[in-house]
Parts: structure tokens; sequence; C-alpha cells
């Protein structure tokens, strides 16, 4: 009971910090000095359409990168921590076998999801969308397989491989910027093309691409590790 | 439009925060898992309404769609443990 | 308008998570809760980049790129949020882990069972 109380008063606390918060904000009607820089040369320096995926591939592009670390780190320790609850044998759990329409259904339909993720992270400087949203369309297709077929297991190594060959040539592209071009992860390395065409903004979408791919491994790895545990 | 506007943004809080609600308060978890991935989908309209649409698709692509299976993957793995 | 009725409701959804980890004793309703104070967080972050009358900052024929600064919304909140939303589905992936190991040592997930650490 005096949990209770105590949660309740702490509550209260935040509460009303929140509500000072909310009754003293006025919205700005200006866009601040950082945003609109970004407005007014995205287009010119960068030649992206979407700003979103511009501040986030080149202007902030460091912060990505420490950003996929972090999920990287994250997948990692899922799979330490699970490490010894997994099921030796895939066969160990004695299922139904799949139906057919079940099995026909996920094989006809995984290719269409995957083309889905690719056209979403190579489309990213053009329309909302991009690495981050197509990697997590490239993994429910992976989770579909998953469902249609519990006891499937995936190729770690594989995931691995991707997973690392995105990440380095991540960084490679972003050392090339250092001498090419302005900094680190620049995107003129390439030329910035046409504005609105699908080859244009230098080399934002290689290096979406790129933290598509190595999002989508992650979040593979992350659902194929609990797919792997046993059943307490 | 701007009237549509805002009883459509006060409409879908409305149901954002009742879902919430049945996630928290509901007895049965498969139900919270469910009720706070609707939360994610109704939020991923709202950034939509906000002009967010990068957001929204990440929002309805990674909140509500890869978290509510993930849920329900380790549910299945506890089975029993979730009454406690 | 819509901006004070969405921060309103992120505000709330906050509340209403931090109350649903601070009262359940289950792991996972606890984890449950953590994810609907997430999504408040980010809605919250989307509607201070809101303004009204604007668009989404997206450069097309609706908004040529000489008149995009005063057309288009905060894009900076924008791209912050992406990026937390990917990694709370990391975070919820890893305490979902943790969770799913408690089980296998314990049987239980009540978190007053766990008193090790207590004094």
């Amino acid at each position: 009971m005096i949990k209770h109380v105590t949660a309740m008063l702490l509550l209260a606390v935040i509460g009303g910090i929140f509500f000072t918060l909310y009754s003293g904000y006025a919205p700005d009607t200006e866009l601040n000095t950082t945003a609109s820089y970004y407005a007014e040369n995205t287009a010119k320096d960068l030649g992206a359409t979407n700003i979103v995926t511009a501040i986030i591939v080149t202007y902030r592009g460091l912060d990505t990168l420490g950003e996929v670390t972090v999920l990287f780190l994250a997948a990692a320790v899922v799979g330490l921590v699970l490490a010894n609850s997994k099921v030796a044998d895939a066969n160990a759990h004695n299922r139904a076998p799949v139906g057919e329409l079940l099995a026909t259904g996920s094989r006809a339909l995984v290719p269409l999801i995957l083309l889905l993720g690719a056209y979403v992270f190579v489309n990213g400087h053009l329309t909302p969308g991009g690495g981050f949203q197509g990697g997590a369309i490239v993994a429910s297709a992976m989770l579909l397989l998953l469902l249609a077929n519990p006891v499937r297991r995936f190729s770690h190594r594989l995931i691995a491989v991707i997973e690392s060959f995105s990440g380095l040539t991540y960084v490679l592209l972003g050392i090339a910027g250092l001498f090419w071009a302005g900094g680190f992860l620049d995107n003129r390395i390439l030329p910035t093309g046409e504005l609105g065409a699908l080859f244009s903004a230098g080399a934002i979408p290689l290096i979406y691409s790129l933290i598509g791919l190595k999002v989508g491994a992650e979040f593979s790895s992350i659902l194929s590790n609990l797919s792997e545990t046993e059943e307490l | 439009m701007s009237t549509l506007m805002i009883a459509m943004t006060l409409l879908f809080s409305a149901t954002v925060l009742g879902a919430a609600l049945m996630a928290i308060h509901t007895k049965s978890t498969p139900i919270a898992i469910i009720a706070a991935g609707l939360v994610s989908l109704i939020a991923s309209i709202l950034f939509l309404i906000l002009a967010a649409p990068d957001v929204a698709m990440t929002e309805a692509a990674i909140g509500s769609g890869l978290t509510t299976f993930l849920f329900f993957f380790v549910l299945n793995r506890v089975r029993g443990g979730e009454h406690d | 308008m819509i901006v004070q009725i969405a921060l309103a409701t992120g505000f709330v959804l906050i509340l209403i998570g931090f109350y649903g980890a601070l009262t359940n004793r289950n792991l996972f309703r606890m984890i449950i809760a953590f994810t609907v104070a997430n999504t408040g967080v980010h809605l919250v972050l989307v509607a201070v980049g809101y303004m009204d009358g604007r668009t989404a900052p997206i450069l097309d024929a609706a908004v040529p790129v000489a008149e995009a600064a005063s057309r288009i919304i905060d894009p900076v909140p924008q791209a912050l949020v992406l990026t937390a939303i990917v990694i709370g589905l990391g975070i919820t992936a890893l305490m979902l882990a943790f969770a799913y190991k408690l089980y296998e040592k314990r049987q239980t997930l009540d978190i007053s069972k766990f008193t090790e650490l207590k004094w």
C-alpha cells in the first residue's frame, strides 16, 4: 500500500512538471536557425528532396553511425544473454507439419516484401522512408518465414556477413568523404545529380541502402535469436 | 479542413489513451500486447496528421509490427509466468 | 490547436506508461508499460516540431526549393524521433531477453520474488 502512495506521489510530481511545460508552451511561428539552414541549403548542397533523410545521413551522419552501433550492441547482447538457452536440435519440438497453403503463401509473399523493403530504402532521399523503415520491412519478411515455420533456422553466418559488410562499407564511404569531399560522411563523393532523380544526392542512396541492410540484418538476428530459445 | 483535422486529432488521441489504459489495466497479457501495438498504430496516424510521414512509417513498421511480434515470441516462451 | 492536443496526449501517455511500470509487479507487463511511455515521448517530440499551416519537410511540386523555409515544419525533431524509435525496439528486445533469462532461472516473472539485492 505504501508503495502505491509513493508511486502516486512520484506521478503527481512528474505530472506537475509536464503541466508546467505544457501550459508554458508557445508554438514557434518561424523555423529556428538550424532548421531554416537545413530547409534552404539541403537541395542546393546535397541534392536530396527529403530533408529528414539529408539530416540523418549527411548533416548528422556521425550520430547515425553511432546509432547503428548501439543497435548492433543491443542485438549482440540479446545473442549473448540467450546463448545458453538455445535448443540444440531444431527438430526438438514435435510440431505438426506446416500446411501447404501457409508454406506456399509465405514463399510467394517473402520476395515481394523484400522488394518493397529495397524500394523503400533506395528511395529514401526522395520520398518518406529510408534505411530504418526498409530494414524493418526486410526483417518483417524474415518474421513471416518464422511465423509460417517456427522451427526454421536462419544462417547466422549469412546474417553476420551482411551485417559486417554493410557496416564496414558505411565507414569506408565515410572515410572517402574525408579525402574527396568536405568531411567524414560527406555525400558529395559522387555527383549530386539532378534534384528529384533516383540517382542523385551523391552517396545518400548508397549509404541509406547500407544502413537498411545493416538494420535488417540486426533485427533478423534479434528475431532468430529469440526464436531459437526453448519453451520453458 | 481545419475543423475536420482537429476533430480527427481529438478522436485519435482519445483512442490512443483508451488503448493505453487498456494495455495497463487488462488482466490478460495477450490483450495488453495487442493494446500496446494499437497505441503505436494510432500514434503513427497522429504522426501523419502532424506532418511527419517518415516517423509515421517507422512507427508503423517497427513500433506496431516488430515490437508486437517480439512480445508474442517471448510470451510464448514464458507460458505460466504471465499471471505472476 | 493540433499541437496542443498532440502534446497533451503525449504527456498523458507518458504518465500512463509510468503508472503501469510502477504499479504492475509482473516484469512482462512493466516492459509493455515502458513501450507505451516510449510512444508518448515520441509524440511529444514530434508535436514540438509541428507548426500550423505548414507541410512535411519533403521538397516536391507543392513545396518549391525557394519557398522551403517558409513552407515546411522543423525537420530536426523528426530525425531525432526516427532514430529513437529504432533504438527503442533494440532496448525492448534486450529487456525481453533478460526477462526470459530471469524466468528460466526462477520460473517466475513477479519482481517481488526477486529479493537477492534487497537489504
